[in-house]
């Protein structure tokens, strides 16, 4: 059984116990108990709903401090092509790339150049034969799990490439390792994240034994020290990635560099599970891919981003027109590719979460039983139970997590029961105090 | 067909208003939730899920109103819809594909292309049409889950 790692977690101090994150969570993972809230492993995919939404700042990523870097001799940056939107002001991306270098990074190597190679995987794969459509892109770390959870059915429709954070580690150890003549672990390669479920993604990779990437640091945590170091003048030439990577930043970035026309680029859980649902259902039989991405705009919408979304949107747009790199060679694309591994090297796990029992006999009595509370139910979905709706209080009460007691308004129901007896019983004169009397007369 | 207890047979029925857009798929939607945690195979629930989408856009654009009742047995799904309705005049026909008397309206928000039942009849096991002109008709969908 493989152990579960969250960089969601919760700072209990700081958690009041209210609702607000029970009631986001796009995959039902978080119950209220004791007064806190509590995240259930298996159904957690760290997209980071509940980051953005709680209003005591009580749910946190967990990310590498940028004092990790300190363990390795060489250190190379991998920043999210979100980062270049996160900074005023800037009209060119090579002096938020030599910030890293003066915060004490060796070398960057940007993720949106690696993106640039994952285009070409998935239009080599679109193109194959007999290839599962519509290819559901693997880039959201976010996406993937939620389809594992909820749609273990569309598992098999995931585009089996790399995410470019992947693909950036190796690139960048090779060639770093290469040109300085050092061994690999010697090199350490961090990326610079925009989100939580990246993070998860380094310590528990899904469809790889083990990630490339020696650990994620929040673009919150750079964010700071790297504004300090944008005013320095000398600025050399770091930048590689052209815009066809840079773009992968936002929403339709991903998709509009694969030169197709039938794709949908979703933005926001719940508008891809809307999405999801569909294809489920066979509705979208003409769709090629689905770019689908976690958090609103893109990447630039991320939990561990300083920006809001729609501002970084407009300045990633902004430095696009000013980017006069070109895109990766087929040289490069084929020297690439005998060293580096590009394709998942495992088969993505199916997680169902729904299943009541293994047995069909018993799932369809614990059904009757749930459906037979949800009716009892107030059905407001007030959440004062803990639960997010009355229908999930119904399914924990026949999964055993929960009791009947828990809503308010049976208890109160039940108090009220109790109330009335012990009025209805204390107005009944006891008949032994009243034989008593009468024996003494 | 094999004989169950009461116990393990599960019957929830989902009323359908007609023209109702708004809520149009809620009810293969919920039915697909149930059929999930129920731990049904994943292939079945994506047939039952078009069937019950396709029966229940039926009601919504050609009936008055009526209701989609979901049995659930340890083998089988049977997915029934009743309605209040003018009927079908010939059902044959109805079960070709690409024939539609779906009104302009209903046509102009993308449905009536004629597939419903040709779609229902590829995810069906079974397909039972009971209808009575200018009464209504009874659909019975059956699936069976243990194959």
């Amino acid at each position: 059984m493989e152990k579960y790692y969250h960089s969601v977690t919760l700072d209990k101090d700081k958690c009041k116990g209210c609702t607000n994150c029970i009631k986001r969570c796009p995959t039902e993972a978080i119950r209220v108990r004791d007064g806190k809230a509590m995240i259930i492993n298996e159904r957690c995919i760290d997209c980071g709903e509940c980051i953005l939404i709680c209003p005591y700042h009580a749910k946190i990523a967990v990310t590498d401090p940028l004092s990790i870097i300190d363990s390795y001799p060489y250190k190379i940056a991998l920043p999210a092509p979100s980062l270049y939107g996160q900074f005023k002001d800037i009209k060119d991306i090579n002096k938020i790339l030599n910030s890293l270098i003066e915060i004490g990074f060796d070398q960057v190597f940007e993720v949106a150049r690696a993106a640039e190679f994952v285009s070409e995987y998935i239009k080599e794969i679109l193109n194959s034969e007999g290839v599962k459509k519509p290819l559901i892109s693997s880039a959201c770390p976010a996406v993937v799990r939620l389809i594992q959870v909820r749609f273990p059915e569309l598992v098999s429709n995931i585009v089996r490439v790399e995410s470019p954070m992947e693909i950036a580690a190796q690139l960048a150890k090779k060639e770093f390792c290469a040109k300085h003549n050092v061994s690999q672990d010697q090199v350490g390669v961090f990326f610079i994240t925009p989100c939580a479920a990246k993070m998860t993604s380094i310590k528990n990779p899904i469809g790889n034994g083990k990630s490339n990437v020696d650990g994620a640091i929040s673009i919150l945590d750079v964010y700071s020290p790297m504004i300090d170091k944008l005013k320095s003048n000398e600025v050399k030439s770091l930048q590689e990635a052209s815009r066809a990577g840079i773009k992968w930043a936002i929403s339709t970035g991903e998709s509009s560099s694969l030169g197709i026309e039938n794709y949908l680029a979703v933005d926001g859980i719940h508008n891809v599970i809307k999405v999801l649902e569909e294809i489920e259902d066979n509705k979208l039989t003409k769709l090629d891919f689905l770019e689908g991405q976690c958090c609103v705009g893109g990447c630039v919408g991320g939990p561990l981003t300083f920006e809001n979304s729609y501002v970084a949107n407009n300045r990633i747009k902004r430095l696009l027109k000013d980017v006069d790199s070109s895109p990766v060679s087929e040289g490069e694309l084929i020297e690439a590719k005998d060293e580096i591994i590009w394709k998942l090297q495992k088969d993505i796990m199916k997680k169902p979460i729904l299943k009541l029992d293994a047995n069909i006999n018993i799932a369809i009595k614990k059904m009757k039983e749930m459906e037979r509370i949800y009716r009892s139910l107030p059905g407001l979905d007030c959440g004062s139970c803990g639960s997010p709706s009355c229908r999930t209080l119904a399914e924990d009460i026949v999964r055993n997590n929960a009791s009947e007691m828990d809503c308010v308004f049976k208890l109160r129901e039940k108090v009220r029961y109790l109330a009335e007896e012990m009025i209805k019983i204390s107005d009944k004169i006891p008949t032994s105090h009243k034989e008593d009397k009468d024996n003494d007369a | 067909m094999q004989n169950n207890t009461q116990e393990d047979i599960i019957e929830i029925e989902f009323p359908i208003k007609s023209g109702d857009f708004v809520a149009a798929g809620d009810a293969s939607s919920k039915t697909k939730k149930l059929l999930k945690q129920l731990g049904i195979d994943p292939e079945i629930i994506r047939r039952a899920a078009i069937a019950c989408y396709e029966a229940e856009l039926n009601l919504v654009i050609h009936s008055l109103g009526g209701s989609l009742i979901l049995t659930i047995t340890p083998s089988e799904l049977v997915i029934k819809t009743q309605d209040i309705g003018p009927g079908i005049a010939d059902v044959d026909l109805a079960m070709q594909e690409g024939y539609t008397t779906a009104s302009d309206s209903a046509r102009e928000l993308g449905f009536g292309a004629g597939m419903g039942l040709p779609n229902i009849k590829r995810c069906a096991d079974n397909v039972e049409i009971v209808s009575e002109l200018g009464q209504g008709t009874e659909l019975t969908i059956t699936i069976k889950t243990n194959k």
